[in-house]
């Protein structure tokens, strides 16, 4: 079956722009990014999309469609009304560069200042022995493609540029969390996560885990679990003390 | 002259995928200033689509399992064309390479006693493949993009700066290689996608990971990218291709809706029990076990069923033969009129595992089936058919430090040729980026330490190389000039129609006159719009490397009068032994009337290195004769005095 599909999308650059609407053909069983895609090669060669896979597994396509965040390519034209007007844009958070494409390097940043993976000294390559159960926990979180379709829609950068210097993101803020639940990491980041990466500006309101494609749980396993560490470490007496002896202890080891 | 942003490298890798990332980090721990140049944003390159897992002899899950037997595995997989000694490299060093990528962060899916779980997977003797669910190629793509950041924050903590040694250039497309005038590799010359504003790399070493070539192809797994941009560069600047007629069409992509049409639906599936099945519920794959495998699969159900628990005892199921084998069987099975109702056959795993099972072990597939196709895998079979997924011919390079035939110019992963012969297994690509990723950069940093000085671009090279890139922007001397998508979509309509799975001698020359029209036709295309951020534009230019691929892959496929692996002749259908010792290489022809838009390319025959003994001794001589000429097998052991003896 093909009909007309109504679009209306965003045109311009970092000078300004307006929408602009189009009427393309769609056929059924068609996802968004296919009718923008006919649109290029029939009436505008030039319109800017970023895009990969086509299969929802690199998270290059993200936009917004209608006000809410997604990927063009798993967003089906059937969960639409067939006279609907789409109005498909940038995503809000980030620069734009050219239409729907947007500059995203702000997430590349964060990702530098979160420290890496830290091995443990004992084991050599070959030697990780780790329980599926244990692993699990930051698999989840490895799932990310990195859309970044989270970072867009979350409200403390979405329109308050002025926080993003503090606040690495959802994206970020799991990124340690995976790194911490990690059954080998030996590096400690909780006191980092709250102070540098601005955990605490988050009010787990969960729009982060609404607009996951892969339909990971952002707030509840890691978010949440997160600022529980950064309570125990900060407020809790006997954990305070126990780590402070643990500390005196491994440095003693060490010298 | 035209205004160009200049950088100074002492390596370039050209391709962010595993492979350009692995060679990166490789050239960058030798101490190399090191750039990364990627037509994406750093992390989405093709490698994140792989999905069933990284093959590795680590013998996790069944311990009889060694180098030696993934070896025979890889050169039966690519019926004994594949170079050898990478096949020897490769499943030596792929054990070594996933238990480092665990030393980055990488967490593989366990066994019950926390080793890394490895599963089955077509032609491979043992569970072999390290995975992530269906998700590997992300989990090894994160975690070399999460190594560059260590080594970045590393050099932050020395330097104070995160780009001094190790630098992504994203969203930066490199149209031309730069040689000195005694052909050696300078540099290369590119532009940023999201400005269009030209950039120029002074670099004595450059190592092409560019992936493979499906955009040629109308139904693909492949994503935008996969343009062949590294074997058009590599020609232009003098290096050669090899095995170029071998193309894989992985046996199950999506086939409905049309939108969705080639999407990979994982081997994966089968591995863990899934099976083909035709319009008459039949297992069809039981009637296609080719001679050269008889006595190494299942010939019942029950015993295939069987093997899944127990493989000492019983043979594999034939779902699991290599995947040029199930690709034929499928194209057969559609032709004869037993294909479901969207021109594919069944694969079934709803009846043969729980839903939740299913749910745990493929969750990409499951999402993706539902999302796209509404179609719910735990409750009924997926429609599948054969798509274009890789190509096995690539530059021609030497196994052990991945070098061209030109000086400084390296290439590794898909781009490159011969690892994987006639036919790739499915889990050696991302074990094949890891194992020559890390070569080509070591070669290429062994390379840099051993010059005297730094090659210089030939002078104009660079003006020359801009001149071309905006040649789309110029109205055309006759008519209205022709739209880069339009000639995109009959290029791949071409190539999908006369150069697929099923060739013949007739539709290669059609297809190579149709080629020849196209490349008339390329020199008018005309864009509209400015240099900042223009798909067409991109297209346009990206058209030039898809065109030379086109014919190399066509010429080569013309002149192979024998069926093997990606490589299938109606009208020449059995295996020929003379065939076997016998390469195709692909060179650009110099004779002074180069067309510069799309140089010319020819075929030429060259013979193979014949196999070192040790591991020509690794078969038994009953398997090698159905491949071989006896005069090659007079070295083997098993040989009489008078050479073959059955």
């Amino acid at each position: 079956m093909t009909y007309t599909a109504r679009l209306r999308v965003w045109r311009g650059d970092a000078a300004g722009g307006a929408l602009t609407d189009y009427e393309v053909d769609a056929n059924e069983g068609e996802v968004v990014l296919d009718i923008l895609h006919r649109l290029q090669a029939t009436q505008t060669p030039d319109l800017a999309v970023r895009w990969n896979c086509k299969a929802g597994k690199c998270g290059s396509c993200s936009a917004e469609i209608n006000g809410r965040p997604r990927l063009l390519c798993m967003t089906r034209m059937s969960v639409f009304e067939p006279g609907e007007v789409l109005t498909v844009t940038p995503m809000r958070t980030f620069p734009v560069i050219r239409d729907l494409v947007t500059d995203v390097s702000f997430n590349y940043a964060k990702a530098r200042e979160i420290p890496s993976f830290t091995p443990p000294p004992d084991l050599g390559p070959g030697e990780y022995r780790m329980k599926q159960a244990d692993v699990g926990r930051s698999q989840e979180f490895r799932k990310c493609i990195e859309c970044f379709l989270c970072q867009d829609t979350c409200h403390v950068v979405r329109d308050h540029e002025e926080n993003k210097p503090a606040f690495a993101g959802p994206r970020y803020l799991m990124r340690v969390a995976e790194l911490e639940m990690h059954p080998l990491d030996v590096a400690d980041r909780v006191a980092e996560v709250q102070d540098e990466h601005g955990l605490g500006l988050c009010n787990i309101t969960k729009c982060c885990t609404d607009v996951c494609p892969e339909g990971i749980k952002i707030t509840d396993n890691a978010l949440i679990p997160m600022k529980e560490r950064v309570a125990d470490d900060r407020y809790d007496p006997l954990v305070w003390l126990g780590r402070t002896i643990l500390r005196r202890g491994s440095r003693q080891a060490r010298e | 002259m035209i205004e160009t942003e200049r950088h100074e490298y002492d390596v370039l890798v050209i391709g962010a995928g595993g492979a350009g990332l692995r060679a990166a980090i490789a050239a960058r721990e030798r101490g190399l200033r090191t750039a990364i140049v990627c037509k994406s944003l750093f992390g989405k390159a093709h490698t994140v689509m792989a999905e069933g897992g990284c093959a590795a002899a680590m013998g996790n899950v069944n311990e009889n399992d060694s180098w030696q037997v993934h070896f025979r595995d890889t050169m039966r997989g690519g019926k004994f064309l594949n170079s050898w000694r990478m096949a020897e490299l490769h499943a030596k060093e792929a054990p070594d390479r996933v238990w480092e990528l665990e030393t980055w962060g990488a967490l593989f899916d366990r066994t019950p006693d926390g080793r890394i779980s490895q599963r089955h997977f077509g032609g491979h003797t043992y569970p072999r493949l390290a995975h992530v669910g269906d998700r590997t190629g992300l989990e090894i793509i994160r975690t070399m993009q999460q190594r560059i950041v260590a080594l970045q924050q590393a050099d932050h903590a020395q330097t104070g700066e995160y780009e001094s040694r190790l630098r992504v250039f994203g969203e930066c497309t490199v149209t031309e290689l730069l040689t000195d005038d005694d052909g050696a590799v300078a540099g290369a010359f590119g532009y940023w996608r999201e400005s269009g504003r030209f950039i120029e790399f002074s670099a004595p070493a450059v190592v092409l990971a560019t992936g493979g070539i499906g955009k040629s192809f109308q139904v693909t797994s492949n994503s935008w990218e996969y343009t062949g941009d590294g074997h058009a560069l590599a020609l232009r600047a003098g290096a050669n291709l090899i095995d170029m007629e071998f193309v894989q069409f992985h046996p199950t992509g999506m086939v409905w809706p049309p939108s969705v049409k080639g999407i990979l639906v994982t081997e994966g599936v089968r591995g863990d029990g899934g099976v083909l099945k035709n319009s008459a519920g039949e297992r069809f794959m039981f009637g296609y076990i080719p001679d050269v495998f008889k006595g190494q699969y299942a010939q019942t159900e029950d015993e295939a069923d069987r093997w899944y628990t127990d493989q000492e005892n019983n043979r594999r199921t034939p779902d699991l033969l290599p995947r040029d084998e199930v690709a034929r069987a499928i194209n057969t099975e559609v032709k004869e009129g037993r294909g479901s109702p969207h021109g594919g056959v069944y694969l079934d795993i709803a009846s043969r595992m729980k839903p939740e099972e299913i749910k745990r072990r493929l969750p990409s597939m499951y999402h993706q089936f539902k999302e796209l196709a509404d179609v719910d895998i735990t409750a009924e079979p997926m429609e599948v058919g054969p798509t274009c997924h890789y190509v096995m011919g690539g530059i021609d390079v030497d196994p052990d430090t991945g070098q061209s035939r030109v000086p400084g110019l390296f290439a590794t992963g898909e781009c490159a040729g011969g690892m994987h012969g006639s036919n790739r297994l499915g889990g050696n690509s991302l074990s094949d980026l890891l194992v020559f990723g890390r070569r080509a950069g070591l070669g290429a940093a062994d390379y840099v330490a051993a010059l005297g000085r730094r090659p210089v671009a030939r002078t104009g090279a660079v003006d020359a190389a801009a001149g071309m890139t905006l040649a789309p922007f110029e109205p055309p001397a006759h008519g209205s000039g022709e739209n880069p998508y339009t000639l995109h979509a009959e290029l791949q309509r071409r190539m999908n129609d006369l150069v697929g799975i099923i060739r013949t001698e007739a539709e290669m020359t059609e297809a190579l006159e149709h080629l020849a029209e196209l490349r008339r036709r390329v020199r008018d295309v005309v864009v509209e719009g400015h240099r900042q951020y223009n798909p067409g534009w991109h297209l346009a230019l990206d058209l030039r490397s898809m065109l030379m691929v086109g014919e190399a892959v066509a010429s080569s496929a013309l002149a192979r009068t024998e069926s093997r692996g990606g490589h299938t002749r109606s009208d020449h259908p059995g295996l020929d032994p003379e065939w076997r010792h016998r390469a195709l290489l692909t060179a650009c022809v110099r004779d002074g009337q180069e067309d510069a838009v799309v140089p010319r390319i020819a075929v030429e025959r060259t013979e193979r290195a014949p196999m070192r003994e040790d591991l020509l001794a690794l078969f038994d001589l009953t398997e090698l004769e159905k491949y071989y000429t006896p005069a090659e097998l007079i070295a083997h052991p098993g040989a009489g005095p008078q050479g073959g003896t059955a």
